[in-house]
């Protein structure tokens, strides 16, 4: 497992240098021009000017080495620089963002806090609820319980989020007052009623957000478990006398987990992605928000950041679920 | 089992789809569930024939009028010709969800099954041919990462005329929407079906059919398909929900359809704004699209429950 | 609550002279929410209207154009005329003084120099400055003394306010931006983010996309504004979401242009939380004609160039058709309310530049199908749509994607089809039609359609450069890389002869009947542009928020300083 772990990590670096090329590649060839949001009251020579003043004159592969120059030794620079207040960068060019005309990491580093507060509290919630609906669907199937989760689930994964957000906020913001509409990003948490105030701002957008997660999550926990249900070592271990709790929790929800395990590794480095819509409509301005207006202004240095550590850590989850399948299913084998 | 029309002397050779079948009746779920499918796809191909009403006929005079079962209690504005309302553009709702359900039915579909053929075709490859593994996976990490706005964007730039050309307007860029749709959601898929792979091709039987000869392909339809049939059913549930999602925020995005086709997902977006003056409007297209996801899940389960062999014999 | 608002509103009509007495920043906290949000606080590095707007509550020029479009002065003591020497006899000089006492923020004074750094900054060769058009035609800036700067063009200038007037050209620091130059620009965040200026409030706290928080400037020159003493300005979310906040929450106190439908706006204001206004530009709603073939059996490079005239569409009868089959009182009333107004013409203000052409703003289907028979085109096979020598009237119409304009296309769609010409509707993606990529066949100058629709106005009240635009040869084409101004593709000798004329004449009266003139030739004369819609603008503002005066010539928050609570 070690050898093949530290196998997949070689592997890992081509493997992301080879993405980052496709994503930039990709930009390049979308249509699309960072002056689109300027008005067309400014010039077309103008505007070409400030094309120019963004680098965008240059050849694509010297503005991709550059990139990766910036990414790879100038970022972590400034880094070490920023943790032992050494000066190694010596004020070399940062990654700078095309809308902001600032280095694209401050930006990120700003978003991280509410996306983690919003988007990853709801993947939290929603994988705790979602695995004991799962194993209780699954366990009782077809009782009311199945199929009231079954409902809920569904409707929960079908209706988007732009509706399902847009209506509680009318109810919950519009009618009863109880919770605002508009997410406060500077709010700071130091006491009680701050707290408290991020909680109630937070209320929404996590209830939108944990239902349709664990809408996803608890179909595949269900699924999984059922089919485990009928295998013969239940039948075997029923036999032995183990009590059903032993049996369900122990035996079934182990060998059930392998496709769970995937959906959920799959779904954290989306945490990091932000959810688009639903940081749109509560104005949560977390990371999906960011990327979605880099990707509309065409703002080239910050999606290609943004995607870049997006890929980063998809292959990390997929690599810790990797190692994970065999965690919980010592059969298999990668060596 | 009860064995029914079989008359005295015929080998009992049952064709097996026929027990199938009748595993499949006794699941309540799954039998109102595949009526309300067959209602529902009625409704979206026989619609247009009983209500002949032009979807995009504008009417500026009966604009915004209230369903029937609003105005026959409430003094508003309706009309029985317009038996669900109309629009801000005097546009008939019904034939407007009667329209935008034949697309919507038809893009969720297609690209359910593009994605869901594509996800299983690579889960399984990559997790029974260790030597496809690494690069199947690769790849997989690699799609799963590129934004999904630029993706289409290329693919409108590079294919949309030359299908327009081909097809014509409509079927060109349905095309482009299905396989967009498509190509860019068969990960979860892909990665959930290796998973299993992986596990199942450890096991005992597994070992057994390889140790009499069976060949790769032989063992993939036999032996590990019918084994990861949950995880790809729920998959498709999942997937054809989120098509039809997907195209509806593609065409707020100005990617999707032109604006006078309507479809489920975009006569929701668009009224969204309007939620509360006319709840109508978001409740009818939001049921349709629901309903439909949930009798499709109901037929996973009941077709999943009718094909296991273990719960069949019960 | 009803009461309450009521009293509030009473109150609010009798202290008509708002707040004479009030201090500085003691009414509090006041919120501000733009569905599109503020990248950066430099409008010289952004020309977007977010940007700009966001930035003139910290930093001014010298002077601003008011909501009636009348020049107003701000830095300067006055705003230099010909009349009161300030702009040379032969238009070539202008000469700015400010007023004395002004401090920046940080406490130093405001001098020329700064508003000569200005000018440098901005028309540094390497800086892509994206007002560099409001310093077109500057020679040089010369400071006269510690107050005074004189601007000299490089010719006869019948316009001289392009520089240091209005929102796109505040006067920034040259302390903080001194070594900010060129290609440095993009470097100096803290001095982009934060600019020092003489506006009634500074930053505190400036996070790009997302929310910028304020405080009063204590250095302000008049000692008794802002009332307001912290300022949150949130960005993000979308049109909806910001008038639900102002007119149906109540969380924010204003929200800036609420693009929605006007049913939407009039139930969100029945909350009684706030108030909708509006006001009216220059901006219009058109559909611009293809005069050139965009077929796409045409080789490329060739398609949309003046070398394939267009088939039918360089018919000016056709285009009359076109223009008069159109109900443009049905168009305003589904997408703008009184926010709209419908037009005949490109330059629907000022009103000195404002042609008296109403001929299309009845609806005449007949009129359009005799012109269409009259010009031969005939339904001989029954389709439903008329043809001619076997090209039949079938158009593409592009357009952006935005609710209120796919609601346009269907109306139009219908009146045409009435007519007998079909069309097929597209929507594109805002960021791709509206960029310059001269990859995609998708941008609004490459015009791979017969007719798309925009919105388009200019800044300030001269439309001199705007109706310049539609110069013969100046049309986006492969050698230019597909930039340009003149879309429809538009030639007319005697339309050039009249920019010249224009650009050397001074006459407020004279340069008015010309500007006249060449509106009608772009318009009723041979309906190459097909004027919609002289759309105006809806914000939003609580009905506690007092002074508010909505402004479309300049930055909205142009007297932000004069705004008060109503208590």
């Amino acid at each position: 497992m070690l050898t093949y772990t530290i196998r997949r990590l070689i592997l890992a670096v081509p493997t992301l240098l080879f993405i980052a090329l496709v994503i930039f590649l990709l930009l390049e060839l979308a249509p699309g021009d960072p002056m689109a949001e300027m008005p067309l009251t400014i010039p077309p020579e103008v505007k070409e000017k400030m094309r120019e003043a963004l680098g965008l004159g240059q050849p694509w592969y010297v503005r991709f080495y550059l990139w990766l120059y910036q990414f790879f030794v100038v970022e972590p620079q400034y880094w070490i620089d920023g943790l032992f207040g050494t000066n190694f960068a010596d004020g070399a060019q940062r990654i700078i963002s095309f809308q902001s005309r600032s280095p694209v990491f401050n930006t990120i580093a700003e978003r991280i806090p509410q996306t983690l507060w919003v988007v990853g509290m709801s993947y939290v919630v929603g994988v705790l609820i979602a695995l004991p609906i799962g194993i209780i669907s699954a366990v009782r199937q077809y009782s009311w319980f199945d199929n009231f989760g079954t409902f809920v689930s569904m409707v929960g994964f079908s209706v988007p989020t732009f509706f399902t957000g847009v209506l509680l906020i009318v109810i919950f913001s519009v009618n009863l007052g109880w919770f605002p509409s508009i997410y406060d990003t500077t709010l700071k948490v130091d006491d009680w009623p701050s707290f408290v105030k991020q909680l109630k701002q937070m209320a929404m957008p996590v209830f939108v957000l944990a239902l349709y997660n664990a809408a996803q999550i608890s179909r595949f926990m269900r699924a999984s478990m059922l089919d485990n249900l009928g295998q013969d070592y239940v039948r075997t271990a029923r036999a032995k006398g183990m009590t059903e709790k032993v049996v369900v929790l122990k035996h079934v929800l182990r060998n059930s987990l392998i496709p769970v395990v995937t959906v959920i590794a799959l779904g954290v480095p989306q945490v990091f992605g932000g959810a688009i819509i639903t940081e749109q409509v509560f104005k949560v301005n977390g990371l999906g928000q960011l990327l979605i207006i880099a990707i509309h202004g065409n703002d080239v240095p910050m999606v290609l950041t943004l995607t870049f550590i997006f890929a980063v850590l998809i292959v990390v989850f997929n690599l810790i679920a990797d190692i994970l399948y065999g965690v919980l299913d010592p059969r298999i084998r990668y060596d | 089992m009860t064995e029914t029309t079989q008359t005295q002397g015929t080998i009992p050779v049952r064709n097996q789809w026929w027990d199938v079948w009748d595993q499949f009746k006794t699941h309540r779920g799954a039998v109102i569930g595949g009526a309300f499918l067959i209602f529902i796809t009625l409704f979206v191909l026989v619609g247009p024939y009983l209500w002949q009403v032009d979807a995009q006929k504008l009417d500026i005079r009966n604009k915004d009028l209230r369903p029937f079962y609003i105005g026959l209690f409430a003094d508003v504005k309706w009309s029985w010709s317009r038996p669900l309302g109309t629009d801000h553009l005097g546009r008939d709702i019904m034939a407007n969800l009667i329209q935008g359900g034949q697309i919507s039915m038809a893009v969720g579909w297609t690209a359910m099954i593009l994605s869901l053929f594509l996800g299983t075709l690579i889960g399984v490859l990559a997790g029974f041919f260790k030597r496809l593994d690494g690069i199947l996976m690769r790849f997989t990490d690699l799609v799963l990462s590129l934004p999904l706005l630029p993706i289409l964007l290329v693919m409108m730039l590079l294919f949309r005329d030359p299908l327009r050309a081909a097809f014509g307007p409509e079927t060109g860029i349905f095309i482009l929407i299905v396989s967009g749709i498509g190509i860019t959601s068969w990960m979860h898929t892909a990665r959930i079906v290796r998973g299993d792979i992986l596990a199942i091709k450890e096991r005992e039987f597994v070992l057994a059919a390889r140790s009499i000869g069976t060949p790769p392909r032989r063992m993939i339809t036999r032996h590990l398909l019918p084994n990861v049939m949950s995880p790809i059913m729920v998959s498709a549930t999942l997937g054809l929900a989120s098509a039809i999602i997907t195209e509806s925020a593609l065409s707020f995005l100005g990617l999707g359809f032109p604006s006078d086709f309507p479809t489920w997902g975009k006569i929701l977006f668009d009224s969204v704004d309007r939620m509360a003056s006319f709840p109508e409007r978001v409740i009818w297209p939001g049921l349709c699209i629901s309903l439909t996801v949930l009798s499709v899940n109901y037929i996973g389960d009941g077709l999943r429950d009718a094909l296991d062999p273990r719960i069949r014999g019960l | 609550m009803k009461i309450k608002t009521a009293l509030a509103g009473a109150i609010a009509a009798m202290a008509f002279a708002p707040a004479a007495f009030a201090e500085r920043g003691s009414d509090g906290h006041l919120s501000i929410i733009y569905w599109q949000a503020p990248s950066i606080l430099n409008p010289f590095l952004s020309g977007g209207t977010k940007d700009i707007e966001s930035s003139s509550m910290i930093i001014e020029p010298l002077g601003r154009y008011d909501q009636n479009g009348n020049m107003v002065p701000y830095l300067a003591a006055e705003i230099p005329t010909v009349a009161n020497g300030g702009v040379s006899a032969d238009l070539t000089s202008i000469t700015w003084k400010l007023q004395s006492g002004l401090l920046w923020s940080d406490g130093t004074p405001v001098t020329s120099a700064d508003i000569k750094f200005t000018a440098d900054y901005c028309m540094h060769p390497e800086g892509g400055c994206a007002q560099a058009a409001k310093f077109d035609k500057v020679s040089s800036v010369d400071i006269v003394d510690d107050l005074t700067v004189t601007v000299h063009f490089s010719q006869a200038m019948p316009n001289p306010y392009g520089p240091f007037m209005g929102g796109q050209s505040p006067i920034i620091q040259k302390a903080q931006f001194e070594n900010c130059m060129g290609a440095k620009a993009p470097e100096c965040t803290d001095a982009n983010f934060g600019p020092i200026g003489t506006g009634p409030f500074r930053v505190t706290e400036f996070r790009t996309n997302d929310v910028i928080q304020m405080e009063a400037n204590p250095n302000y020159r008049d000692p008794a504004k802002p009332a307001f003493a912290t300022v949150t300005f949130k960005g993000g979310g979308d049109a909806t979401a910001a008038g639900r906040a102002v007119l149906e929450t109540g969380e924010f106190d204003y929200a800036w242009n609420l693009q929605l439908a006007p049913d939407v706006i009039d139930s969100m204001a029945a909350a009684g939380v706030g108030t909708a206004i509006s006001a009216f530009g220059s901006l219009v709603e058109r559909i611009e004609v293809n005069l050139t073939d965009p077929s796409s059996s045409l080789p490329e490079g060739e398609r949309s160039t003046v070398a394939h005239p267009h088939p039918f569409l360089s018919n000016a009868n056709v285009r009359k058709a076109l223009s008069i089959a159109i109900d443009r009182n049905l168009l305003v009333e589904v997408g703008y309310g009184r926010a709209g107004r419908p037009t005949c013409n490109l330059v629907p203000a000022p009103a000195l530049y404002a042609s008296d052409n109403t001929e299309c703003l009845t609806q005449d289907i007949e009129g359009a199908k005799a012109l269409l028979e009259a010009e031969g085109y005939v339904d001989t096979n029954g389709d439903g749509v008329r043809e001619k020598d076997g090209v039949e009237l079938r158009v593409l119409y592009q357009t952006s994607t935005n609710a209120v304009r796919q609601d346009f296309q269907a109306l139009i769609k219908e009146w045409w089809q009435e007519i007998g010409v079909a069309t097929e509707l597209r929507n594109l993606d805002a960021s791709v039609y509206f960029g310059g990529d001269p990859g995609s066949p998708d941008t609004y100058q490459k015009f791979y359609a017969d007719v798309e629709m925009y919105a388009n106005n200019f800044d300030g009240t001269d439309p001199q450069a705007y109706l310049g635009a539609y110069r013969c040869g100046t049309e986006p084409k492969p050698s230019s890389q597909w930039q340009g101004e003149n879309i429809n593709r538009f030639c007319d000798p005697n339309y050039d002869a009249l920019i010249d004329q224009l650009a050397q004449t001074g006459d407020l009266e004279e340069r008015g009947r010309l500007g006249r003139m060449m509106n009608d030739m772009m318009t009723k004369d041979s309906n190459v542009i097909i004027p919609l819609v002289d759309r105006g603008r809806v914000s939003a503002h609580a009905n506690s928020l007092g002074g508010v005066v909505l402004n479309t010539w300049d930055s909205e928050l142009w007297n932000v300083s004069d705004w008060y609570r109503i208590k």
